[in-house]
């Protein structure tokens, strides 16, 4: 829809009329900011009050300021064992784990968006998911499930060096070439997806086969505060350290060579990045299993907000990504009550359909 | 650091500061391949002129250009700044920013599927100017608002880059290599798919920042092109049988653009004929 008014003549007219979305505003990043922490604060809150048993938000805050001591400070009282249970040991360590995980996945969909120079990237398109996926499988059916974390995250790991290398090697020297690092990613992901499979049917019995599938569609429902710990972790240290590198990804706007006559070291920066987000990647996924298009969704969406710098794309797509993955997991807990979704199912119901749309719009635009 | 002592240059003007630096590329040899692409090339670019690098395709003038910028390590030579304040300094060895500040590629074709402004676009250039974690400066914008009206682009700055014309993202990446404030330009092709009055515009521009004292180094194949808008012309001939690209002309424009010269390298035969109002040679070809 956007007809580029395309006269080769230098005549000044203003075009901004015609301009789309002006977006070179840093002025919007501030209010916008401020509305996505409110925005995933007050997720949080509300989706640990949803569901079974009537808890209000304030309950939740009774509970939470208990626990961290404060409650006598503020005047509030404890609130009973059962509910009180109901919020601190199950429900509030399910929605930060989703919150850390959907604000990671965004980051890291940026990043790779960033470094392959492809809107559609996902930081499972490298493979990571499928590596991470094999890995789970193996241990799952070895019965090794205490492992599985480490599994997921070396698998992770272990597929995003394969798809590197394989970039490199196929570019000769030239560098790793957005489109063939998406080649290669789809190759070692098919790879490992049939690896998967094998697996699965070679050596799953029982009850595996359901462990194994909930793991593969992804689910935060049985995190504990120490998923808490390892998925916000992660994504304090790494995903803010990967947040800060802004100007940097700016730079790599038109490739490789670009970035370098603007004084970036690129090999050394895309190789800690990607290192970056295999190591983020890993450890969310290990705890959630994979949840695909939240890194690929939320980003654009942020994009049409306040433009493709990521001085701003960073953090917002990382609170966004909180937000959303609060409240996918909030539906896939209560649509069909009693009976629990994968969150992966809800992602996908959403994303698959906003993804078509977008490739909808990119089909228009080109 | 951003050197823009006061008085020293105006933050809005995309001319360098001091005196006009050279540039020297000596024996600059790349392979590929076991290949030589390049076998001991010298390229000189003296200061506030622009010079012309030639050649048939292939003959490795992007190589070279890349080679130049850093972007690629050549496997033997240098690459120097010639007169100037820096005189003599090894551009290769030069801190990477350093050397953003002091010498921009403008790349044959450089695209994005993002959907970035031409503003946020220009701004790019200001990256070796500032830290990692800052953001832009007031400085900044008005510098970059400076390079695009330069570049005969302020009217494209809130656009999005994707829906723009090939001439109009040419201006734009012309108007990213001045917010870098360079004092050495290094232009890839830059008239490719352009049409006539666009390409003039753009050697226009070339031409009257050189007259700033920005050192221009332009490939271009156009020769008549080439012959029409710099002061030195260098003309690389691809490598043949096992040997590399070499330098087999380099000079003022009337001293190369000969046909002795150009026959033998494009293997065809060359007319000069004067434009009857500038003055300056037009090249035939049959
Ligand atoms: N990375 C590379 N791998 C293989 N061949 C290359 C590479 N870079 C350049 N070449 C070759 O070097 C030669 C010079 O290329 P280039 O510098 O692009 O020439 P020009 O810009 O003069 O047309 C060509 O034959 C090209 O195929
Ligand atoms: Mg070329």
């Amino acid at each position: 829809m956007t007809s580029a008014p395309t006269g080769t003549s230098a005549d000044a007219s203003t075009g901004t009329a015609a301009a789309p979305r002006a977006t070179s505003g840093a002025r919007r990043t501030g209010p916008w900011a401020a509305v996505g922490a409110v925005a995933l604060l007050a997720s949080v809150v509300l989706a640990v009050a949803v569901g079974p048993a009537d808890l209000a938000p304030g309950d939740v805050w009774r509970s939470v300021a208990t626990h961290l001591g404060l409650g006598d400070a503020l005047g509030l009282a404890p609130l009973d064992r059962l509910p009180d249970a109901m919020v601190w040991q199950l429900r509030l360590p399910r929605v930060l784990t989703a919150a850390a995980v959907g604000a990671g996945l965004a980051v890291c969909g940026v990043v790779m968006q960033s470094l392959t120079r492809n809107p559609l990237a996902d930081p499972y398109l490298l493979g990571l998911s499928s590596g991470a996926s094999l890995g789970a499988a193996a241990v799952l059916v070895l019965g090794a499930t205490v492992l599985l974390p480490v599994a997921a995250f070396v698998g992770a790991t272990a597929a995003l060096v394969a798809t590197l290398g394989l970039a490199a090697a196929s570019g000769r020297g030239r560098g790793i070439a957005p489109a063939r690092t998406v080649l290669a990613g789809l190759a070692v992901g098919q790879l490992a997806a049939a690896a998967t499979s094998f697996v699965i049917f070679w050596s799953a019995k029982g009850d595996q086969y359901r462990e194994i599938l909930s793991w593969l569609m992804g689910s935060v429902a049985g995190a504990t505060w120490t998923s808490v710990a390892v998925a916000g972790g992660a994504v304090l240290v790494l995903g803010t350290a990967l947040a800060c590198t802004g100007s940097l990804l700016d730079a790599f706007t038109f490739g490789d060579t670009a970035a370098a006559t603007l004084g970036v070291p690129v090999a050394r920066v895309r190789w800690v990045l990607l290192v970056g987000v295999a190591l983020l990647t890993g450890a969310l996924v290990a705890q959630s299993g994979s949840i695909g298009f939240v890194g690929l969704i939320l980003p654009h969406a942020v994009r049409l907000l306040v433009g493709a710098r990521h001085r701003a794309l960073l953090p917002l797509s990382a609170l966004a990504g909180g937000t959303f993955l609060v409240w996918a997991d909030t539906l896939a807990r209560t649509v069909f009550e009693p009976r629990e979704l994968p969150v992966g199912i809800v992602t996908a119901a959403i994303g698959a359909p906003v993804f078509a749309a977008l490739l909808w719009r990119g089909r228009a635009r080109a | 650091m951003p050197a823009t002592t006061a008085g020293d240059r105006p933050a809005t003007t995309a001319s360098p500061a001091g005196a006009p630096t050279g540039l020297a590329a000596e024996r600059v040899a790349w392979g590929v391949d076991g290949r030589l692409v390049l076998d001991g090339v010298d390229v000189t670019a003296p200061p506030g002129a622009v010079t012309g690098l030639l050649g048939p395709n292939g003959a490795g003038k992007s190589t070279l250009l890349r080679i130049v910028a850093g972007v690629q390590r050549p496997d033997g030579g240098r690459v120097l700044l010639a007169g100037g304040d820096d005189d003599g300094a090894d551009l290769l060895a030069m801190p990477r920013r350093r050397r953003a500040r002091t010498l921009a590629l403008v790349e044959q074709d450089a695209g994005t599927d993002l959907p970035v402004t031409v503003l946020d676009a220009v701004l790019l250039g200001r990256t070796p100017h500032r830290s990692w974690l800052a953001g832009d400066s007031a400085d900044d914008r008005e510098v970059a608002r400076g390079a695009l009206a330069r570049a005969g682009a302020a009217h494209l700055a809130d656009r999005e880059v994707t829906t723009l014309s090939g001439g109009e993202r040419q201006r734009v990446h012309l108007a990213r290599a001045l917010a870098q404030q360079p004092r050495v330009l290094l232009l890839d092709e830059p008239t490719n798919h352009l049409d006539v009055a666009a390409q003039l515009a753009t050697l226009r521009l070339v031409r009257s920042l050189a007259d700033d004292g920005v050192t221009v180094l332009a490939a271009l194949h156009d020769l008549t092109l080439a012959a029409g808008t710099c002061d030195h012309v260098v003309l690389l001939a691809p490598g043949r049988d096992g040997a590399g690209g070499r330098v087999v002309a380099a000079g003022p424009v009337e001293d190369v653009l000969v046909p002795a010269v150009i026959d033998p390298v494009y293997g065809v035969r060359t007319t000069v004929l004067r434009h009857p109002r500038t003055g300056r040679p037009v090249l035939a070809f049959d």
